[in-house]
């Protein structure tokens, strides 16, 4: 296993290396725009083996990535942002065909105004899509996402594609160690592309076809059994990724110090690590504070959420994320897992980071304290805050 | 060899749809597919022909084929071109796409296909207009057409552009082959779709299928108004390949224009004038094949 100073672009374009898909479509968008640029380099040095394919838009790689993977291959991709918009529609295409399509998403922010730094917003549009979703916490975490989500997106239960997301810039254009496993050890990880859901020449198969009112419904519901299947995959696939690498995965979420936490910062992307050291100063003032890292959005951690705030007193949403007339989309989506509790926890929506405004050390405490001052009830702590901004709704 | 009526393959690898009587666009589906035979991977974007071949559990292709999003037909025949390579395969990828499906939402993809010089046959079967949906324009709808949203009325009668130029668009790319065709000319159809089978990289067919319910025909009139539009000279069956175009067919005179548009619902409100206007830009595109081209 080597060692190596690399951007989260970089970790992750190592970890597709090691996975070997064997065609690669894509568009360029800033800030995507590296990996798949040191993907492009690998295929020109043959480290890796793959066809590289220049599309002319975002729409056509997915498209594309579709074809390879009808035609049975691995495939990969990635976007962000706008060209994550562009090519909506081969989303749903890509999911509901059950390709197992891998494609990275930079988070980015979403035009207008145009804005090139991330957040979140992206993304979390397109929760319906059909795909996995997970967010990457660091350079290492998404070295071993792209590994581990074809592993995932492969197994027979699941047949999905996986969106893996890095935060734009933050994540993306940032430097960590990161240790580089060896193409034995990935070998030894993740097997060859087996799949029946390929064209046949001695049985022809018909794909991607219609289907009308009688026959839809039942497609749809075996597309979500998939998805819930997933998590069961999940967590097999990271309790091997250990054996092999000894890196340790905890499935849908990460909790940080939440066993008798009273308050909990419930976040997602590699903003994370601020909340963990944030949690720790409170921890030191005596006040018992947890995190919870969301990895997976879909499947949704709804369990496993319910479970980390069995001490909760108060619990807080941060995301870089806003449905416009609503409230943030993570919010939402906590809150209808808060609802299987047998007891009520104030929660509070903190939105910040939108447009890649900085998430300041500072605001986290801020929001430590509003979750405290929350427990004594909604008129302390307003239900929805704006963080790190002047203006307010 | 050549195709003809009598060699043609009694395989059949497209049946039980559901498409209209009299159907253009199915007969140069089903016919391609006997040229290129049971290992050619089909690609057909939202449109009639995946309309009604596709419905579950009615599947109607005897050969591999899988619907596109309706912009994506070349750049899925891409990622399977790519894949049944890498994977060894003895195959021929093919896209069945219409004239709003080609010329309108999926000209990007295409544009980026041949420019790639992917190895695929696009076939456009052109039925000018988007007749799935109920007859509406598409950029190859020909000047003087009734549609549903080009309406003929006292102000303006029916679709007021001409056809976009598939096929010298396509040449424009420096493609390696590109043809014209009609399925009123079968043969000389099927013997470009032989052609480009044997042809490395990106080949383009356009071919004229006509659509009894969009031009206002009678089911049995089909093929004969597929030849009628050679016959007097709106369309003109070509080739380009190697760098030049040339005529695969030459009529000695040309039939009647205003015959051929006056036997079509479609263009039965066109006035002597609005007929002139056809025939002389008829005559203008004549003037420069017999000019510049082989």
């Amino acid at each position: 296993m080597a060692s190596k100073f690399l951007s989260g672009n970089e970790a992750f374009a190592e970890g597709i290396r090691l996975a070997r898909p064997q065609v690669v479509a894509a568009y360029p968008i800033t800030p995507q725009t590296t990996v798949v640029e040191r993907l492009a380099e690998m295929a020109e040095d043959k480290s890796l083996d793959c066809e590289f394919i220049h599309v002319e838009s975002e729409h056509s790689a997915l498209s594309c990535a579709m074809g390879a993977s009808a035609g049975g291959v691995r495939t990969f991709t990635a976007t962000s942002s706008q060209g994550l918009l562009y090519m909506a529609e081969c989303l749903y295409y890509a999911s509901g065909g059950r390709f197992p399509i891998v494609m990275m998403n930079a988070n980015r922010s979403t035009a207008l105004p145009w804005n090139i730094y991330g957040d979140q917003r992206d993304s979390l549009s397109q929760l319906d899509c059909g795909w996995i979703q997970v967010y990457a916490g660091s350079a290492q975490e998404a070295l071993d996402l792209a590994l581990m989500s074809y592993r995932i997106a492969e197994d027979k239960n699941v047949s999905l594609p996986i969106m893996v997301n890095l935060d734009g810039f933050i994540l993306t254009h940032t430097y960590e160690q990161v240790d580089i496993p060896t193409a034995e050890q990935a070998d030894k990880f993740l097997p060859e592309f087996e799949t029946d859901n390929k064209f046949d020449f001695d049985e022809p198969k018909n794909m991607a076809f219609s289907a009308g009112p009688e026959y839809n419904y039942a497609f749809k519901i075996k597309h979500h059994n998939a998805m819930i299947n997933s998590s069961a995959v999940i967590k097999k696939a990271e309790g091997e990724f250990y054996e092999i690498f000894g890196r340790k995965y905890t499935g849908l979420i990460e909790e940080y110090k939440t066993d008798d936490a009273e308050y909990i910062i419930i976040t997602l992307g590699s903003i994370g690590g601020l909340c963990f050291e944030a949690a720790d100063k409170f921890r030191e003032k005596g006040i018992k504070a947890g995190v919870i890292r969301i990895r997976y959005m879909r499947p949704f951690p709804r369990e496993e959420i319910c479970a980390a705030v069995k001490n909760a007193k108060a619990v807080g949403v941060l995301e870089k994320d806003i449905s416009f007339g609503n409230e943030g989309t993570v919010f939402t989506n906590v809150n209808s897992a808060l609802q299987s509790l047998d007891r009520h926890i104030p929660s509070y929506n903190f939105i910040g980071g939108l447009g890649g405004k900085s998430i300041l050390p500072s605001d986290i405490e801020e929001i430590f304290n509003k979750i405290i001052l929350g427990t004594e009830g909604p008129a302390s702590t307003d239900r929805i805050n704006f963080i790190g901004t002047e203006v307010q709704a | 060899m050549s195709v003809t009526a009598k060699n043609l393959s009694r395989e059949e690898f497209f049946y039980g749809h559901k498409a209209c009587p009299g159907c253009g666009g199915s007969l140069a589906v089903r016919n391609a597919l006997k040229v290129l035979g049971k290992n050619a991977v089909a690609v057909l974007p939202a449109g009639c022909m995946s309309a009604v071949g596709f419905n579950f559990p009615q599947l109607c292709f005897g050969n591999n084929a899988i619907i596109s999003t309706f912009a994506g037909t070349a750049s899925m025949l891409t990622g399977i071109e790519a894949a049944l390579r890498i994977r060894g395969c003895d195959f021929t990828a093919v896209g069945f796409a219409g004239d709003g499906g080609t010329a309108d939402i999926g000209i990007q993809a295409l544009s980026g296909a041949i420019d790639r010089g992917d190895n695929i046959i696009y076939i456009c079967y052109d039925n000018e207009a988007y007749m799935n949906t109920g007859i509406q324009k598409s950029g190859l709808t020909p000047f003087g057409a009734k549609t549903t949203t080009t309406p003929a009325g006292e102000n303006i009668r029916g679709n007021i552009r001409p056809k976009k130029n598939m096929f010298e668009i396509a040449a424009a790319h420096g493609i390696p082959y590109a043809a014209t065709a009609t399925v009123g000319y079968m043969t000389d159809f099927l013997n470009k779709v032989e052609k480009a089978s044997r042809i490395k990289g990106t080949k383009y067919i356009h071919v004229i299928a006509p659509c009894p319910s969009g031009w206002g025909i009678p089911e049995s009139d089909t093929v004969e108004v597929a030849r009628e539009i050679v016959d007097c000279g709106l369309w003109y069956l070509a080739e380009f390949y190697e760098g030049e175009f040339k005529v695969t067919h030459t009529p000695k005179e040309f039939t009647s224009v205003e015959n051929y548009l006056k036997k079509q619902g479609r263009f039965k409100h066109l006035t002597a004038e609005d007929i002139k206007i056809i025939e002389s830009s008829r005559d203008k595109k004549w003037e420069k094949i017999r000019k510049e081209w082989v």
